[in-house]
């Protein structure tokens, strides 16, 4: 019961100090902007860790930070392989094919009006629709491995890709476009100088949504058959053996892989689409 | 006018793409049963078995559309064979986890606009929370609520609820700082409370961007209902036909099931859309 | 010696949902090399649309325009003018000097001629030290001198120039215009400048166009008697004031108000 105590006594603290930090005078520093949400994460940890041991919460049910820590340090080999099947073979190769395919038939698309008229609607169509549904039909098609997890990755991406780079492609202006004009570029000409550089930050958009897609559907899809090494694998497995420590283990490192994913995209992002108003800051 | 003729023409290719693979897709079954059966298959013959197996590796498009019509017009819609029962299923868990989901972001979401620490506090975590697969936890989820007794409907709908629940507060706290400074600037001349900026220009202005994450976070809660029918090996629902389907290479439900996912994904994010279209207008913001 | 631009009966009609509109109605004009023409009158008199005539960015119903003797599209693609817009319509992912090197990079240049020709327009509109900053760094006023510099790169002999100071304060647009006539003296290029500013155009000008909306036509044409040496405080001479009023009462009779 004192742990139970502990854990509210912690919690109201932690509270008091984050909500004097962001009334401070300090508030706008990077250090505290920083420091606050760190401090926000290890509160909930610790409420975690004080609470099921105070409560003595079943394993089953829910595992305390301390022990998912323990259990991962001593499967790393384990979590290093599943992370190279489903990340580094499924989903990274997926999501280069995927998005490279939607990139190029968005350039298609912007040269045959007909064919952006007629697929565009379908496309987000097809972007609103559960895509992952098609897991079962690609494992049966390509097989248990990872190039089975690779194909959903790519209908997954595509479609979002597909759209952001199209509507990129649309967003020089009018006045950028007539410039070129008087200039006599030719096509191949405005396409690079000016209407590629300009669809970059849509571009990047769509690359941002596809690093989240693309760890789902590879995770999801080895829920309908997989080798016996992956993360969906071994969160399916051991949540069938009620290891949920193992299950959460899992789910740190997909956590840390997907925002990491993600955090390079954007310093790409930021190097490249350094010009566009959202990141002058 | 031209675009419904490209639309037209864009998904008859499609679907003649459609046949045409499922042609090739489907001939080496078709050979293979051909040639034990000791029988010489013409091209004209060969084509129609592609287009006719009962596991074929990829289903014609009208084997699809009959197998749709068998099990959901011709069955009573309380039969355990009818797609519309599975679909409601399926329906019911996302509409509830949605509303939950929904209801609980937009809380937070005022919570965060309103106050600084909660701001500094959650709103990171927030965003961060849309760079990883939270997806990931669904199983767990199912499983351990089973443990302690709880199933059916609700498991399923915590899972919707929290993949809608994100994009919710991310788009409802974008939304609610929307106005801008020249209209609170405004209130403010007024001496206005925070609850009647609140109701007279925060939320008003945060409607485009409302309706534009209810769009995101219906269309997750559906996939998390769908995923969430998985890990048990539920018998009912979109994601249980997927799962048997699978187990039994029976191609043809698996696709008939997932057409049905489309129709309610397209039918959710349709009402929405006209929801949004009518309300935008009302309020004179188209 | 034949006129550097000439339209003869030139007509234009767009078909909008509200029925074809007349922008231009049979518009002569001859612009003789060395010229600085203005181009003024309310909105929707066409003038915009005449200059994008000449630049090939619309075309014509009826009529004829030469350009050096030849059509707008030729003397398009033989790069005869630069082309002035309402905005700077710089890129913003590219730095200044590359924005003005857009235009040398198409045409083809080495790229030792494209750094020379951006150190000399850079130091004609005086942006010498912004060579590597981008657009959103500086003012208005600078990023419209910039596009002016780019529209200068290629050294063609005509410039177009659609209301490039509009957006801009007095006391910037003031400067500009100074800055404006010394380019035009020294480079002795010939110039078609739109605008709705009176002082603007008579300051400018050696010949001002006045046009009037519904169907877009030229009712007035002045030959300006001021010399060419023209210090900013010409703008309280009584030729100054006179040949306004000229201009004004052009703009009243063809604007009917209803």
């Amino acid at each position: 019961m004192n742990l139970v105590f502990g854990a509210l006594i912690f919690w109201v603290s932690a509270w008091i100090l984050n909500a004097k930090l962001a009334d401070s005078a300090l508030a706008d520093t990077r250090a505290i902007k920083l420091l606050v949400p760190v401090i926000f994460g290890f509160t909930i940890i610790g409420v975690w860790e004080l609470l099921v041991r105070g409560l003595s919460v079943p394993l089953v049910i829910l595992p305390p930070p301390s022990l998912v820590i323990e259990t991962a340090s001593q499967n790393l080999e384990i979590l290093w392989k599943d992370l190279v099947q489903t990340f580094i073979k499924g989903a990274f190769r997926g999501y280069v094919l995927g998005c490279l395919s939607a990139i190029f038939v968005g350039i298609l698309l912007e040269r045959f009006e007909f064919l952006r008229l007629g697929l565009m609607p379908v496309a987000s169509f097809m972007a609103a629709l559960p895509i992952v549904g098609t897991a079962p039909i690609l494992v049966m098609w390509f097989g248990f491995g990872w190039q089975s997890k690779a194909a959903v990755v790519v209908v997954m991406v595509f479609f979002p890709m597909l759209i952001n780079t199209v509507a990129g492609l649309r967003e020089s202006s009018q006045i950028q476009n007539d410039l070129m004009r008087t200039y006599a570029a030719n096509n191949w000409q405005a396409f690079l100088k000016l209407r590629l550089p300009a669809a970059m930050p849509f571009i990047f958009n769509g690359l941002k949504i596809s690093t989240t897609l693309a760890l789902i559907g590879a995770i999801v899809a080895e829920f309908f058959g997989s080798p016996t090494v992956g993360m969906g694998f071994r969160i399916s497995t051991s949540v069938g053996r009620l290891a949920l420590d193992m299950v959460w283990a899992e789910i740190v490192v997909a956590a840390v892989a997907g925002s990491l994913f993600y955090g390079i995209i954007v310093i790409i992002e930021k190097g490249i689409t350094f010009w566009h108003p959202s990141q002058r800051g | 006018m031209r675009s419904v003729v490209s639309i037209c023409v864009v998904v008859g290719a499609l679907i003649f793409v459609w046949y045409l693979a499922a042609v090739s897709l489907n001939s080496t079954w078709a050979l293979d049963k051909a040639k034990r059966a000791g029988l010489e298959l013409g091209t004209k013959e060969l084509i129609l078995d592609t287009w006719s197996q009962e596991k074929p590796k990829l289903p014609a498009p009208h084997q699809v559309a009959s197998e749709l019509w068998k099990t959901t017009v011709e069955k009573k819609i309380t039969s355990k064979r009818s797609l519309i029962f599975h679909s409601w299923i399926t329906l019911s868990s996302t509409l509830v986890g949605f509303l939950i989901g929904t209801s609980l972001g937009i809380l937070l979401a005022i919570g965060i606009v309103h106050n600084n620490a909660m701001n500094m506090s959650v709103m990171p975590w927030a965003i961060a929370s849309q760079t990883i697969p939270i997806l990931a936890i669904a199983p767990m989820i199912i499983v351990v609520l089973n443990s302690i007794g709880v199933q059916g409907l609700l498991p399923k709908a915590i899972i919707s609820s929290y993949l809608c629940f994100f994009p919710v507060v991310v788009g409802m706290v974008k939304g609610l700082r929307s106005p801008d400074k020249i209209d609170t600037d405004l209130l403010h001349t007024y001496n206005a409370t925070n609850a009647q900026k609140f109701w007279k220009l925060r939320l008003p202005t945060s409607m485009p961007f409302l309706f534009a994450s209810l769009k995101v976070g219906i269309s997750a809660s559906l996939v998390g209902a769908i995923v969430g029918e998985l890990p048990t090996g539920a018998v009912r629902g979109l994601g249980a036909r997927l799962l048997a389907g699978s187990y039994y290479g029976q191609t043809i439900q698996i696709w008939s099931a997932l057409i049905m996912a489309a129709m309610v994904a397209a039918a959710l994010v349709g009402i929405l859309a006209l929801l949004q279209k009518v309300m935008l207008k009302r309020m004179g913001m188209t | 010696m034949s006129p550097k631009i000439s339209a003869k009966s030139v007509d234009l009609t767009f078909s909008t949902n509200d029925g074809p509109v007349d922008a231009l109605k049979d518009v002569n004009l001859d612009i003789n090399e060395g010229d600085f023409v203005s181009f003024i009158g309310p909105s929707g008199c066409g003038k915009t649309t005449f200059l994008r005539v000449l630049a090939d960015l619309e075309r014509p119903t009826g009529g004829t325009v030469e350009i050096n003797g030849v059509s707008p599209k030729i003397a398009r693609e033989s790069r005869a003018y630069g082309y002035v817009f309402q905005a700077p319509g710089l890129y913003p992912w590219r730095s200044i000097g590359k924005n003005i090197k857009l235009p040398l990079e198409i045409i083809g240049l080495s790229k030792h001629e494209q750094s020379e020709r951006v150190k000399r327009v850079l130091k004609l509109v005086d942006l010498q030290d912004f060579e590597n900053k981008f657009p959103w760094q500086l003012s208005g006023g600078m990023q419209q001198r910039a596009s002016i510099a780019r529209a200068l790169a290629f050294d063609a002999d005509i410039l177009l120039m659609d209301e490039p100071f509009g957006a801009l304060d007095e006391i910037v647009r003031d400067h500009l215009n100074e800055q404006l006539l010394d380019l035009w003296k020294t480079t002795s290029k010939t110039i078609c400048f739109v605008t709705h500013s009176i002082p603007e155009a008579v300051y400018l000008s050696t010949k001002i166009v006045v046009m009037s909306p519904r169907p877009g036509r030229i009712i007035d044409f002045i030959e300006s008697t001021l010399p060419n040496e023209r210090p900013l405080d010409i703008r309280d001479s009584s030729e100054f004031i006179s040949i306004s009023q000229r201009v004004r009462e052009g703009l009243r009779s063809g604007h009917s108000y209803e």
